[in-house]
């Protein structure tokens, strides 16, 4: 297996999946000529040519448009945004057109498309630019988000994303591109949307934690073994459909649970997570679930503020050592 | 409506507190949240805050006076109400708790705990016992603790709590689990379907005999008694009864249960088996009934033998024994007698000894029913005599206490009369 970066395995992504079906097109902002802002489209123009890899003007709202008709003529569009904070600006399209259509059409249009692009906290470029906003999105029927958090999931996932016949939310954080990892050489390695892995694997205390979270709560999980705390790592790698069952069979093993989360607490993920385990596994708690989220206030610019408003290794330990009730 | 003012909970580990100063007068208007109060506790001088809205009507406990956790200690309410009923109350015993009052956290502003339902009723009902109020307030249990003490059978309110707030946690019920169990006080317990029981813990001499007699003479250390009775009476009721309805068919055994179990009653120390550390004494007399089959034998059991009549016995033995024949008895219906009886009368058996069923303290074996030359008043007369044998585990069954329930099994047999008496 090669060892390469996200970024590298979501540009593989693209590529076969692009050379494997025709209907596949990718669409964006510098996705083109300037192989995309963050790189992860390289060459593809070159390789591809301008029909299937084009640039669009800086109209977020109109390409999404775009994206969703073509997919209901038949193509199989990919589109970037720069980042997922100008997916705002297209949410009537991603929301009220991608998400509805096959419900509203009475199953007559399914939308086979993907919005990808980065998202989450990126560095220092302060509160519009850096913010994780999933829980949006997966708050609608109709969508499919996805949050890979290495480089093997991340081209597993988007490869399943492109194949997939539904909208599929993909998003990358935006401060782990250049992060390294084994991935399977095998070009129809796919990995199926709404299944969660378990990173590691523990008795005392369950982690759930997704995208910039997963790396923190492996260290954490680290340092908790020398203290001897034995944890289990979760990532659910698909938001919705959530894979709660296998989050519920390890909370019935540790029966305390630990969400880390970069979103802000508020209706996020994590919410969500939480009220699942204690409907399921309610009897099997011996702690109140306890979150790690980033801090509810906008993400601040200055770098020292910045840290304090993002989960970092020892929020996540003093939240495990509470739960299981060792300070 | 009148609100209750009671010592409030303002230290985790306060249990009384003396009021430092009252910040109102009786006849002082008063509104929720207004401090009321400044009250001493273990720690430090807190605030007290009204809970209700009206005047200050009247104040029970004065500056420099001290009153338990949950004391009446002010009245709270419009001008004219009468509050003469709240007044009785005072002083009210700790554990009443005013609805309103916070009691977990030591904030008396935080109304939203005081809203919250409490968890122990939750709890203690798995436990088969009524929901009783703490000392201090709420018991804190965590769901998966309150699920693990409802199946170990343990008593959350015995357990001091290590978690936060004194929650009990999971460790808290491993630590009971993995401890030997104290022996439990004697109380009785039910198990669905078989005989009422209460455990007693077992002496020390008890204990010892135990060990004693399990080393010398194997895992059940038998004795037997053997007694001889006469059944002219048993003989001429069964008839008497049989003869009033031929569809009863009575048997001497059916006889024969009625009367051990109505001799167990009157014995209870017979009626009881020997566990590690405790002797359990059975409150009915579940007696199973040997039934030889093919490939063995069985010994379904007529559960509360003692409050059943005869005719009940005999039809029950019989269906037992036929489904036992047949191999269809359910295990609970073979298992968990509390006393057995063995028969080999019909196979002319004068007498013999019979093996316990354990966990059960006893069995009596029955020799059959003969015509002997006996004598009575000196002179020889004839008698239908039946020997029987009980096998005893010396554990819990002594020579005399055996000894005593033959005595009275005997003299119900031979005056049955007895069973109406």
């Amino acid at each position: 297996m090669a060892i390469i970066t996200i970024r590298e395995a979501l540009n593989q992504a693209l590529r076969e999946e692009l050379a494997r079906d025709e209907k596949v097109f990718l669409m964006g902002e510098e996705v083109a000529e300037y192989d995309g802002a963050y790189k992860v489209t390289k060459g593809l123009l070159h390789e591809f040519g301008n029909k299937r890899v084009i640039d669009t003007p800086i109209t977020e709202l109109g390409f999404a448009g775009l994206g969703v008709g073509a997919a209901m003529a038949g193509l199989r569009p990919v589109v970037e945004f720069m980042t997922f904070n100008f997916s705002i600006l297209a949410t009537d399209q991603i929301i009220n057109s991608a998400a509805k259509m096959l419900y509203m059409s009475g199953g007559q249009f399914n939308i086979p498309i993907v919005f990808r692009g980065p998202s989450g906290s990126a560095f220092q470029v302060s509160s519009q630019h850096s913010q994780a906003i999933e829980s949006w999105y997966a708050y609608f029927p109709g969508l499919k988000v996805v949050l890979p958090s290495t480089p093997a999931d991340a081209k597993g996932l988007l490869k399943s994303a492109i194949r997939d016949d539904d909208p599929v939310i993909f998003m990358e954080q935006e401060r782990m591109y250049g992060q390294k990892g084994e991935v399977p050489d095998d070009p129809d390695f796919t990995i199926p949307l709404g299944v969660a892995d378990v990173k590691r694997e523990g008795t005392d205390v369950t982690i759930v934690a997704r995208s910039l979270t997963v790396p923190l709560a492996l260290k954490a999980a680290e340092q908790l073994q020398e203290q001897g705390v034995s944890c289990e790592v979760i990532d659910p790698r698909t938001i919705r459909p959530l894979d709660i069952d296998t989050i519920v069979a390890s909370v019935k093993k540790t029966n305390r649970v630990v969400i880390a989360e970069e979103s802000h607490p508020i209706c996020g993920v994590g919410a969500e997570i939480s009220a699942e385990i204690m409907e399921r596994a309610f009897d099997y708690l011996d702690a109140p679930v306890k979150r790690v989220s980033g801090v509810d206030v906008p993400m601040p610019y200055a770098k020292n503020l910045e840290n304090l408003a993002i989960p970092d290794v020892n929020r996540i330990v003093a939240a495990v050592r509470e739960v299981a009730y060792l300070d | 409506m009148a609100t209750k003012v009671i010592m409030p909970k303002l230290s985790p580990t306060m249990e009384e507190g003396q009021i430092s100063r009252w910040l109102k007068k009786e006849g002082d208007k008063v509104s929720m949240g207004e401090p009321l109060a400044e009250i001493d506790t273990d720690k430090a001088t807190m605030e007290m805050q009204a809970l209700g809205n009206g005047v200050l009507r009247k104040i029970l406990i004065g500056e420099g006076q001290a009153a338990p956790l949950g004391q009446l200690i002010a009245v709270i309410g419009e001008p004219d109400e009468d509050i003469a009923s709240l007044l009785s109350e005072a002083p009210a015993p700790p554990q009443v708790q005013e609805k309103k009052e916070p009691d977990a956290p030591p904030q008396p502003q935080d109304q939203k705990e005081a809203d919250r339902p409490p968890t122990a009723p939750n709890v203690a009902p798995a436990n088969g016992r009524q929901p009783q109020a703490a000392d201090s307030g709420r018991m804190i249990v965590s769901p998966l603790a309150a699920r693990m003490a409802a199946e170990a059978g343990i008593d959350l309110r015995s357990l001091q709590g290590s978690g936060p707030g004194g929650r009990i946690i999971k460790r808290d019920i491993e630590a009971v689990i993995s401890k030997p169990a104290p022996a439990p006080a004697p109380s009785y317990v039910q198990h669905a379907g078989a005989s009422v029981y209460r455990d007693e813990p077992a002496s020390q001499i008890r204990q010892t005999i135990a060990k004693r007699l399990v080393t010398s003479l194997g895992p059940v250390p038998h004795f037997f008694l053997t007694a001889e009775i006469e059944m002219d009476r048993a003989a001429e009721m069964r008839k008497g009864i049989n003869a009033l309805d031929p569809d009863l068919k009575i048997s001497i055994n059916d006889i024969i249960i009625k009367v051990a179990a109505a001799a167990l009653i009157q014995h209870p120390q017979v009626n009881a088996s020997y566990q590690e550390k405790i002797v359990r004494y059975y409150e009915h007399a579940d007696v199973g009934v040997a039934v030889a089959i093919e490939d063995g034998l069985i010994t379904p059991v007529v559960r509360a033998a003692d409050q059943k009549s005869l005719s009940q016995i005999a039809a029950e033995v019989r269906e037992l024994a036929e489904r036992a024949r047949s191999k269809k008895l359910k295990p609970e219906e073979y298992t968990g007698a509390t006393f057995s009886v063995s028969n080999l009368g019909m196979f002319g058996i004068d007498e013999f000894t019979a093996v316990i069923n354990p966990p059960e303290g006893a069995i009596l074996a029955i020799g059959a029913m003969t015509a002997k030359p006996v004598v009575r008043e000196n002179e020889i007369v004839i008698r239908q005599m039946m020997r029987v044998t009980m096998s005893c585990d010396h554990r819990v069954i002594d020579g005399a206490t055996g000894a005593k329930f033959l005595q009275t099994f005997k003299k119900i047999l031979e005056n049955p009369l007895y069973l109406v008496v």
